[in-house]
């Protein structure tokens, strides 16, 4: 190894000694955990290796329930939100009067406590014993029936759920996206003008093309983001989200740990890993086709 | 098709917000451009060239004032109606498709009668391609191209509808040195196969001087001389114009016209008479002032000075430089604009250089007067001292 390369290896170590510790270390430890049948906490000690656990969380109707839970909540959220952002980005590009003002407002719940945004929503959503919730009082007063939308039917309270996190992840969204339309170079668009491109071409035979990277970006990290999510539902829905029927995958592995019914972690780590597995599948089959669809620059 | 402006002017509100008076990016432009001719639109950065372009191409609006392509009057038509091709400084060529495609693009939005077929389209566009020599390169995508094609790819598309007027803005600003010469030649050589009218954008008045039929010299929105590239080098209008024109630029001194003599300092140079064919003011006459006694700004061409032992201007020799087929003077006068002067000479004449000064001799059609205050040409006779 000449000089120069020993150099970088040593200007890397830094990063990759906390990428050891906090990031390699615990997936090896977590994999080992998944392994280990009949763990105990206080012992320390296990009876033998094999795939009990995972066999155990699969049948678990609790783990069923927040896989359907996850599942539900990424096909609908992520295309969704990303529509809805690029609707939304489009129209504060087409404007100039008024823009800065428009991105604040988009931006505004990024810049605000999930917990804070969360009672917002009780107060939106929950029935109390004083009003129906606001959303109930526009139902009813349209001429429909209240629904509980935290503690009644499954429909309403994912209903809720997948509301609140497409809002919560759209300004982050729009905010990737506007940059992205602002930086195509507005030559392209005079250049179709002066071909009379119609608009509906125009976006998408160039607008779309050029910001395709940035989108398929949000794709991937908004696949990865709903298939995390948990502390949004604790927000809405409280900590007990079995009884509820509202856990997601990560909050079924939280439970396991540290839950009323925790203290398990081989199956906590069972759970996290069929997750683990399920982004990275998920992430590769983006990747593929992305990598056919979008042009880089 | 000629193309005709109509005292066209066009107003911004200022980018910055604090000044509320707008700016005139085009004022009162009027001209009559001949068919089939290649104009060069000359001039510095922001004195409004792209926005007049963009007003014949219909991407801007005029304030006021109006444009005709033959008879057809169409300072309200959008773009597409108008039958132009447009080519940008930065080409804007789709990166996502190929050439084929990015020429077949303004095909494809024909609509109605006009609509063609998908053969059609491609057999235009290899025509298209055809002519401007890049037909190998169908397939490829633009960042796989060379400046040079990527320039061709965008002519070829402005062509590809046979437009009735070509649009290019800085088209060469992007190529290397060598390859901009090429392009230039290439430029000219395709307008002159499809006769197309052409106006042709550029701040580079080594560009526009090559390869125009006309030059449109403007400064700060103002139109300053139209006229054959000779005849704009030859017989500028003013300072402006003479300034603008020619490397190495004209040499300018401050001097004194006193009882028909030019003088630059104590240096009486040459002598000076009105113009007895030029009335100033009269129909027909070349704009400019007359000839009277005071201060003036002369201009001297670098080829306008001979050295010679006993020249009426007397300068202090700085260096002589020979760069190629060219022999540079660079000598110092206290009363030139920058305290210095640039010349070209033949090399036979450089015998006569030598020491701490140098007098030249200044020849009379090279010489140009001013008017001290407004730039305006002085329009006299000149004759050799002796
Ligand atoms: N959209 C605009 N808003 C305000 N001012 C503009 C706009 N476009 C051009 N200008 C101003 O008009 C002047 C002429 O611009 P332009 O035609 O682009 O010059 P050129 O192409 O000769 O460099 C410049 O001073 C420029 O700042
Ligand atoms: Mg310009």
């Amino acid at each position: 190894m000449d000089k120069n390369n020993s150099k970088a290896w040593l200007y890397l170590l830094p990063a990759m000694i906390f990428l050891g510790v906090f990031m390699i270390y615990p997936l090896f430890d977590v994999i080992i955990y998944s392994v280990e049948e009949g763990y105990n906490f206080a012992s320390q000690t296990y009876f033998g290796i094999g795939d009990y656990n995972f066999a155990y969380v699969l049948r678990d109707t609790y783990f069923l329930q927040a896989l359907k839970n996850t599942f539900i909540l990424v096909i609908i959220t992520v295309p969704l939100s990303t529509g809805i952002a690029l609707l939304i980005s489009v129209g504060i590009n087409s404007i100039t009067k008024l823009r800065d003002f428009y991105q604040t407002v988009f931006f505004l719940p990024y810049v605000t406590n999930t917990l804070a945004v969360g009672l917002v929503f009780m107060i939106l959503f929950k029935k109390t014993p004083y009003s129906d919730g606001f959303v109930n009082l526009l139902i009813t007063s349209l001429g429909g029936t209240a629904v509980d939308f935290i503690d009644g039917p499954y429909w309403a309270k994912m209903f809720v759920m997948c509301f609140y996190t497409v809002w919560v992840v759209l300004p982050f969204k729009i905010l990737i996206l506007t940059s992205a339309l602002a930086s195509v170079n507005p030559d392209y668009y005079k250049a179709a003008r002066v071909d009379g491109t119609s608009k509906l071409r125009i976006f998408t035979r160039i607008t779309l093309p050029m910001i395709s990277p940035m989108i398929f970006y949000l794709v991937i990290t908004g696949f990865i983001g709903a298939f995390k999510a948990y502390s949004d539902v604790v927000a809405i829905f409280g900590t007990n989200l079995n009884a509820a029927g509202m856990n997601t995958i990560v909050g079924y592995v939280y439970d396991m740990l540290y839950g009323d019914s925790g203290g398990y972690p081989s199956f906590a780590a069972a759970a996290a890993l069929i997750l683990f597995a399920i982004v990275l599948t998920i992430t590769c089959i983006n990747l593929l086709i992305s990598d056919k669809n979008t042009h880089y620059a | 098709m000629k193309i005709v402006l109509q005292n066209l002017t066009k107003r911004y509100p200022n980018r910055n917000k604090k000044i509320k008076e707008d700016v005139i990016a085009v004022n009162n432009f009027s001209f009559e451009i001949p068919d089939g001719q290649l104009i060069g639109l000359l001039g510095p950065s922001g004195c409004g060239k792209s926005t007049t372009l963009n007003m014949i191409c219909g991407l801007e609006k005029p304030t006021s004032g109006k444009i005709f392509f033959g008879d057809d009057d169409v300072t309200d038509l959008p773009p597409e109606n108008r039958g132009v091709g447009m080519v940008f400084q930065s080409y804007a060529l789709y990166p996502h498709l190929t050439v084929l495609q990015n020429i077949m693009f303004p095909m494809e939005n024909l609509k109605g009668k006009d609509k063609m077929t998908k053969e059609a389209m491609r057999a235009r566009a290899e025509e298209a391609a055809r002519m401007v020599q890049i037909d190998q390169l169908l397939e490829r995508k633009p960042s796989e191209l060379s400046g040079g094609q990527q320039q061709r790819v965008a002519i070829a598309r402005a062509l590809v509808k046979v437009p009735r007027v070509l649009l290019l803005d800085e088209p060469l600003s992007n190529l290397d040195a060598r390859l901009r010469l090429q392009t230039r030649e290439e430029i000219r050589r395709i307008q002159r196969e499809t006769g197309v009218t052409t106006v042709f954008v550029t701040h580079d008045q080594e560009e526009a001087m090559s390869i125009s039929d006309l030059i449109v010299v403007m400064e700060a929105g103002v139109v300053q001389q139209i006229a054959k590239p000779q005849l704009v080098y030859e017989d500028p209008i003013n300072l402006f114009v003479a300034k603008f024109l020619g490397t190495p630029p004209i040499n300018v001194f401050e001097g004194e016209v006193k009882g028909g003599v030019v003088y630059i300092g104590e240096d009486a140079v040459m002598k000076a008479e009105p113009d007895s064919s030029w009335k100033e003011g009269a129909p027909g006459a070349a704009p400019g002032v007359a000839l009277k006694d005071g201060r003036v700004t002369i201009g001297i061409r670098p080829e306008g000075f001979d050295p010679e032992k006993d020249g009426e201007l007397r300068c202090g020799l700085t260096a002589v430089e020979v760069m190629g087929r060219d022999t540079s003077i660079v000598a110092t006068n206290a009363h030139a604009a920058n305290g210095s002067i640039r010349t070209i000479v033949s090399t036979e004449e450089l015998s006569e250089v030598s020491g701490e000064t140098v007098n030249f001799r200044i020849k009379p059609s090279r010489i140009y007067l001013f008017d001290h205050e407004t730039g305006a040409r002085v329009r006299c006779r000149f004759t050799p001292l002796r």
